[in-house]
């Protein structure tokens, strides 16, 4: 089995400032008056970890215990002050997918722009337009403005696109709720297969009911400090009497 | 097969922020391509004269100038091809600056998801400007026609004042969404600054109205009245500019490039837990 996922004594580190400055002018003001501290805040504290090709890993934790913080350094949103990470793959994100749509513009243009922002090519848009189409179920809408779309069929062409061809780790936040029940089963079959055909996924949520059922692995995070790490049901009994 | 790709990061031994960001944008060129296009098919879209409004819309604004103020500037000659050419640069600068900052808001779900150069809204914004400016060119040569203002072809050196205006506006650009993305209100700010910039800047007055010793002050600390100056020299005045003209704008401009680049990219990793 391959590692996919290297993290090495993993640290992320930011300072905020004592107290909330909303404004410009706040800030200003007060630096002037030398009244703005900063305090160091570890997201997350020398973490290291390996997770493998083709596990479900889940992570599981309070509000602000570094879940997402996690999820943003294997998206490579955010990089470590500390440390050292290795992605080997694709990633793709899942949810608040649609996020890149523009009303005034046509699916398929959308398609094109989302693509993009997923970080795909031209040449590669070209050759996925066809079975994207053909999964969100949209041939008859696909140059109408999204604005004349419901919520699910944003949803479903959202989707589509980011699931097109198969990552080798896939990211999910929270549950996944796309459209009508009929096109969640189309979802969850295709997740399915990718998790057969040996993609890697990471699912941070706070139903213990989605980790549990879904998970090969699980770590609790407490503080940016893995408390725990190994199967499920022994990972959420710690975190359940942590409480 | 593709080959997969491998992302590593050592805080130990990172490659250098501002120069990886530019590696970054050329790989995702076809994004920005993308966005560009959104900007410009989207702000039209919905309306009949689609595309042309971009070049009405400035000219709607000389009009207006021209009747406020054309008894007033007698002495300049052609006075609405005069605010036009202005226009067309100070817009330009405001716009596409403004844009920049209103699209990395815009895009900061995305930004907290998916990695994208963080560059990449402000310079789709500058791209979207610089095609919009230079559609603009063409009712501003009918204008200089109906003023019988010589067209000459120095136009041909027009390209340097639109490289001098994206690299300005990049960087004011980048500097702008950078403390945006820290405060909320600077959106608000920067409205009221363009506002206050414009009219210290001589586009709807000529300078000679202004006495020596302002123009001494705004020549030397603000940066647009040159480069309005060097947009204005090929097209307005129908010559080319001489060598002090060109060259210090360009390196102004090069200058406010470089540290917005350089301020924005050492930021930019905080702005997914910031935004």
């Amino acid at each position: 089995m391959n590692q996919k996922i290297i993290l090495n004594n993993i640290t992320v580190r930011y300072k905020i400032p004592s107290e909330r400055i909303g404004t410009f002018k706040e800030y200003i003001i007060k630096s002037i008056r030398r009244q703005i501290h900063h305090r160091p805040f570890y997201a997350l504290k020398n973490i290291s970890l390996e997770i493998m090709e083709g596990e479900s890993f889940g992570v599981i934790g309070h509000n602000g215990a570094g879940k997402s913080t996690m999820l943003k350094l294997i998206a490579r949103v955010l990089a470590p002050s500390l440390g050292r990470i290795e992605v080997r793959g694709k990633v793709s994100p899942l949810l608040e997918i649609g996020a890149g749509f523009h009303p005034e513009l046509t699916g398929r243009e959308n398609i094109f722009l989302n693509g993009a922002l997923l970080g795909f090519s031209r040449r590669e848009m070209d050759q996925k337009l066809n079975s994207i189409v053909e999964f969100s179920e949209l041939n008859n809408f696909i140059d109408a403005p999204m604005r004349t779309y419901s919520s699910g069929m944003w949803a479903r062409l959202g989707f589509a696109v980011a699931t097109d061809s198969q990552p080798d780790i896939l990211l999910v936040d929270e549950v996944l709720a796309v459209g009508d029940e009929q096109f969640q089963q189309k979802c969850f079959a295709r997740i399915e297969k990718f998790r057969e055909n040996g993609t890697t996924i990471v699912i941070v949520a706070h139903g213990m009911k989605t980790i549990e059922s879904n998970c090969t692995r699980v770590c609790w995070i407490d503080h940016g400090e893995i408390k725990y790490l190994g199967a499920p049901e022994q990972a959420i009994q710690e975190y359940r009497s942590s409480n | 097969m593709e080959k997969t790709p491998i992302y590593i990061y050592d805080a130990a031994k990172h490659p250098f922020r501002p120069f990886d960001e530019v590696k970054q944008v050329f790989k995702y060129r076809f994004l920005i391509v993308q966005l560009l296009r959104r900007d410009i098919v989207t702000r039209y879209k919905r309306s009949i004269l689609g595309i042309a409004w971009t070049m009405l819309n400035p000219l709607g604004t000389m009009i207006v100038l021209s009747i406020a103020f054309s008894q007033v500037f007698k002495t300049t000659a052609g006075y609405p091809a005069y605010v036009l050419s202005g226009l067309l640069a100070w817009n330009f600068f405001s716009q596409s600056s403004n844009a920049s900052m209103v699209n990395l808001i815009w895009g900061e779900g995305l930004l907290k998801r998916i990695f994208l150069p963080r560059t990449s809204f402000a310079l789709a914004a500058v791209g979207t400007g610089l095609v919009n400016t230079v559609l603009s060119i063409i009712p501003m040569l009918i204008v200089m026609l109906i003023y019988k203002l010589p067209i000459t072809l120095s136009i041909l050196f027009l390209p340097v004042p639109l490289l001098v205006l994206a690299m300005f506006s990049l960087g004011i650009g980048l500097l702008v969404s950078t403390f945006a993305v820290y405060f909320p209100d600077v959106a608000e700010m920067y409205q009221i600054v363009l506002t206050a910039w414009l009219y210290l800047t001589p586009i709807i007055y000529p300078e000679e109205i202004l006495p020596e010793n302002v123009i001494f002050l705004i020549s030397t600390f603000n940066p647009m009245y040159s480069i309005v100056k060097l947009f204005r020299i090929p097209l307005y005045f129908g010559r080319l500019p001489v060598f002090s003209e060109w060259f210090v704008p360009l390196m102004t401009s090069f200058a406010f490039l470089i540290v917005g680049w350089f301020v924005f990219v050492f930021r930019s990793n905080e702005f997914s837990q910031k935004l």
